[in-house]
């Protein structure tokens, strides 16, 4: 080791970014229990929802349309989950502060565990579509409604992955962002994923019907099945960009607040 | 006259209403090994944070490497190297893709990082290892790798905080080889411990801080001549200690000081003979020990 290495230069944004996507990737990929998870949920969940509760549901035997959109997000939820103990896990090594003392945009970090998580999900959306098919789901979507139906489900899982970052970020421990994450969980339940809002008490429809994910449920609904989307969609973008947004700036707020702090 | 590697005058830090840097002032020259020394709590992370810019100090200048701290952030990311507390490397990677990982990182091109990292494993003893992950490693192990994952670029700074806490003496040994042999190729090291022991093997100049304070500072040898010796202590039959006296070390010293024991000494008791510790190396430097903990 003696001969000098190469004069300390600062790696690019670009090489930074794809330095910590590779690493959070290789961490999804070795994080076998989860990875198996992430595959096996959809399944289960759809088995589960198609042949258990579908037929006390909707007794036609139509319920594979109506919820194929609801375990997409489910899935979707889940899994963006786990981002937040990822993070969390990275604020609370040491690692955090040998990135922050390095000439890079220490920030980086956290986007590789985001589109690591973009990439899970994608995939676990997948598996849920792949299931849906075998199982009897019949969309009537054309390309274009598909691409979007996809384009909105990915807004979606980047969304709450940014907003499970922040919490990671905010969390003090791996086990605390994990708990605090678990709330987020239900929010699917309180929409109409899995039954109409129509059948719910009114107080608990004004709840359903003014959270995100009733209007990126719809949203995806329309586009796959036809039923009406009307404003839904804008609805659905703007919930989605809100919580980006929001949770980006809260994000990098704390992350730069705790330097040196564990 | 040369700039030295760190300067820092008058420097301040609270958290809240705690009190962790009360005015510190020192000077590191280029190519030398400073050893920060102190109990926990003193301030010593701190410190070294504020001298990597994780933390802004609230008062005082710190310059490293001729950069400011506050004002040259960028410049003082170039000079320094840190290796914390805690073995900052990935744990679900393996040592050679951490190595990789932290060469890209630093601006090296894939050969450029690759070549590096077979090169730091072979140095480190870590070959075998290469492509096991990391949280197989032993504490040692995991250390090496803390270091060689430090110096994947020349840095001319290297800070390294409490580098062998929780080690067993043959991975302390090794360690405290490791950092003489950087100190040989110029690198300045500025690194804390609890250990007397390690500062006395280690540094050139050693800086004594206590309650965000430095005590003293000076080489070993000036700071042992303050400290004085071996210690005496009387231990009672159930293995209390009684009395505590401070040698010099001479044999007419501690002649004397059995002397007076054998006068006082209850039934029953013993005597024994050991080291200065840490906490003598306060009582003897700061006039309110009662103020720290030792532990």
């Amino acid at each position: 080791m003696t001969n000098a290495s190469a004069p300390a230069k600062a790696a690019s944004f670009g090489v930074t970014s794809s330095v910590f996507i590779g690493r959070s990737l290789r961490h999804s990929l070795r994080n076998t229990e989860a990875l198996i998870m992430a595959i096996v949920l959809p399944i289960m969940l759809m088995l589960l929802f198609t042949y258990v509760f579908g037929g006390a549901i909707d007794p036609s035997g139509d319920y594979v349309d109506y919820v194929v959109p609801g375990i997409i997000l489910l899935c979707a939820g889940f899994g963006s989950s786990s981002t937040a103990v990822d993070v969390a896990g990275d604020m609370t090594n040491g690692i955090i502060e040998r990135f922050r003392t390095m000439p890079i945009r220490s920030m980086n970090v956290i986007l590789g565990h985001v589109t690591a998580s973009l990439c899970r999900n994608l995939l676990a959306t997948g598996v849920v579509i792949g299931m849906a098919l075998l199982v009897g789901f019949r969309p009537s979507a054309g390309f274009l409604a598909w691409l979007g139906a996809l384009g909105v489900i990915a807004l979606f899982i980047l969304a709450f992955t940014w907003l499970y970052a922040a919490i990671g970020l905010v969390a003090g421990s791996p086990s605390a962002a994990s708990a605090y994450g678990f709330a987020l969980l239900f929010l699917p339940y309180l929409s109409s994923a899995f039954v109409p809002t129509s059948t719910m008490p009114s107080w608990l429809r004004g709840v359903a019907e003014h959270q995100p994910i009733t209007p990126v449920i719809e949203t995806i609904r329309g586009l796959l099945t036809g039923t009406p989307i009307q404003d839904q969609a804008w609805w659905a973008i703007g919930w989605c960009l809100l919580i980006l947004i929001a949770s980006y700036v809260w994000g990098s707020w704390t992350f730069n607040r705790k330097a040196g702090r564990r | 006259m040369i700039t030295p590697a760190i300067e820092v005058s008058g420097l301040r830090k609270s958290f809240g209403a705690q009190t962790v840097l009360d005015g510190i002032d020192l000077t590191v020259p280029k190519g030398s090994i400073f050893a920060l020394l102190g109990p926990n709590g003193a301030g010593k992370t701190t410190l070294i944070h504020i001298l990597s810019t994780l933390v802004a100090p609230d008062a005082g200048s710190a310059r490293v490497g001729g950069h400011d701290v506050v004002a040259d952030k960028a410049g003082v990311k170039r000079s320094v190297s840190l290796t914390g507390q805690f073995a900052a490397v990935d744990e679900i990677l393996t040592a050679e893709e951490n190595l990789r990982m932290m060469g890209r990182l630093s601006g090296l091109t894939p050969p450029e990082a690759r070549a590096r990292a077979d090169q730091l494993l072979a140095h480190f003893d870590l070959a075998a290892a290469a492509r096991k992950r990391v949280k197989t490693f032993s504490g040692g192990m995991r250390r090496r790798l803390d270091l060689a994952v430090s110096l994947v670029v020349d840095r001319p700074i290297l800070f390294l905080d409490e580098p062998t806490t929780g080690l067993d003496t043959r991975s302390r040994r090794a360690l405290w080889d490791i950092i003489l042999e950087l100190a040989g190729r110029g690198i300045t090291i500025f690194l804390t411990t609890q250990y007397l022991e390690e500062a006395d093997q280690l540094a050139d100049t050693i800086a004594v801080i206590a309650h965000g304070r430095v005590v003293a500072c000076g080489t070993a040898e000036a700071l042992k001549s303050r400290i004085g010796g071996d210690v005496l202590e009387l231990i009672g039959a159930n293995d209390e200690i009684i009395r505590e006296i401070p040698t010099d070390g001479s044999i007419r010293a501690v002649q004397q000081s059995l002397e007076e024991l054998a006068r006082t000494a209850p039934a029953g008791a013993r005597v024994g003979i050991r080291k200065p510790s840490m906490d003598d190396v306060f009582l003897a430097l700061t006039s309110n020990p009662r103020e720290g903990t030792f532990s």
